[in-house]
């Protein structure tokens, strides 16, 4: 059987049914893909019979993710861990409460966000407001009329080299770390974790139009970054 | 109202530079769209604004967690050993 086949079986299946369904014969039902082949969902269907292979492969498939978010909170990996530690604790006492309305990772980064956010309250430092104002490019390099008086220079083909796409890679990354926290989560979280503006919208609690805001700023300054590596080079 | 709405048909390329995520989300309205284009067709600067705006997206994407701590799954299978202890017999 497919994965994705028994996954959308087991969203189908009716409640009722499923209680008069034996544990046994849910355990095979579940089983029948590896769990490191299995969906989200699947995983946490066995997870709520208590498989812990299910819980390690879940853990595992969205650990850097967790990583990597919980990172836009706190300050330290140390304290990222933690946070990703005390997230899946969380999961694991909600497990009941999951209805399926969103995806599972849309449901995990939820819980991640709020753990990490409460967390990093303390740390975080003060944003000024003007942050998410700021122009995407800078005034100066327009002439009275807007157009551009000093227009960008030309440097994407440079990046077909794979050690200079590696190299400005990890001047992103860097960069990364100077965004607004706001910005900072938006652009992870859509350009690195490559969730669709509806699942953000969804994890950060945040409107639309506010999402779109943030990732605007978020990849213009990541732009004006390479930008400036480009030129000193 | 009416001299506005003339006034706003051609985006400047400050206005673009603004407009360029809600282009790439596909947020424009249908008018705005076409202006959009209409003002990449005769401007080279903003075509190259925009290759090097869906070069840094792309850029970002190649990020890997090179830096991120080492893999922490005996920690893990403690915490979940513990948490079913706590849960009792599960149904």
């Amino acid at each position: 059987m497919q994965p994705g086949a028994a996954a959308a079986g087991l969203r189908k299946s009716p409640k009722a049914g499923r209680d008069r369904e034996s544990h046994a014969r849910q355990k095979r039902r579940l089983h029948v893909v590896p769990a490191d082949l299995a969906p989200d969902l699947m995983l946490l269907e066995r997870l709520r019979l208590g498989d812990e292979q299910a819980f390690v492969v879940l853990v595992q498939r969205y650990r850097d993710s967790m990583l990597r978010i919980a990172a836009c909170y706190v300050p330290g990996p140390a304290v990222a861990e933690e946070v990703v530690q005390d997230t899946w604790l969380a999961v694991l006492r909600g497990l009941s409460a999951f209805e399926g309305r969103s995806s599972v990772r849309t449901w995990l980064f939820r819980i991640l966000v709020n753990r990490a956010r409460t967390t990093g309250e303390r740390e975080r430092r003060s944003i000024a407001l003007g942050d998410d104002l700021e122009p995407a490019v800078d005034q100066a390099r327009f002439d009275p009329t807007g157009h551009w008086s000093d227009p960008p220079a030309h440097w994407v083909d440079q990046l077909e080299d794979r050690l200079t796409a590696e190299k400005m890679a990890g001047r992103i990354r860097t960069a990364m770390l100077d965004l607004p926290s706001r910005q900072r989560e938006v652009v992870t979280l859509r350009d690195i974790e490559g969730l669709s503006s509806d699942e953000v919208c969804s994890v950060l609690e945040i409107t639309e139009a506010n999402q779109r805001v943030l990732l605007h700023r978020g990849r213009s300054r990541l732009r004006q970054v390479l930008e400036t590596e480009f030129g000193r080079a | 109202m009416m001299r506005l709405r003339i006034r706003r048909r051609e985006l400047v390329c400050q206005q673009v530079v603004e407009l360029v995520t809600d282009y790439l989300e596909d947020r424009l309205s249908r008018a705005d769209r076409r202006r959009f284009d209409f003002h990449l067709t005769g401007c080279p600067h903003c075509t190259e604004y925009l290759a090097q705006l869906r070069a840094t997206i792309a850029l970002t994407g190649r990020i890997t967690s090179a830096d991120l701590t080492p893999p922490m799954q005996d920690e893990m299978i403690a915490l979940y050993r513990q948490w079913q202890q706590g849960q009792g017999h599960r149904p």
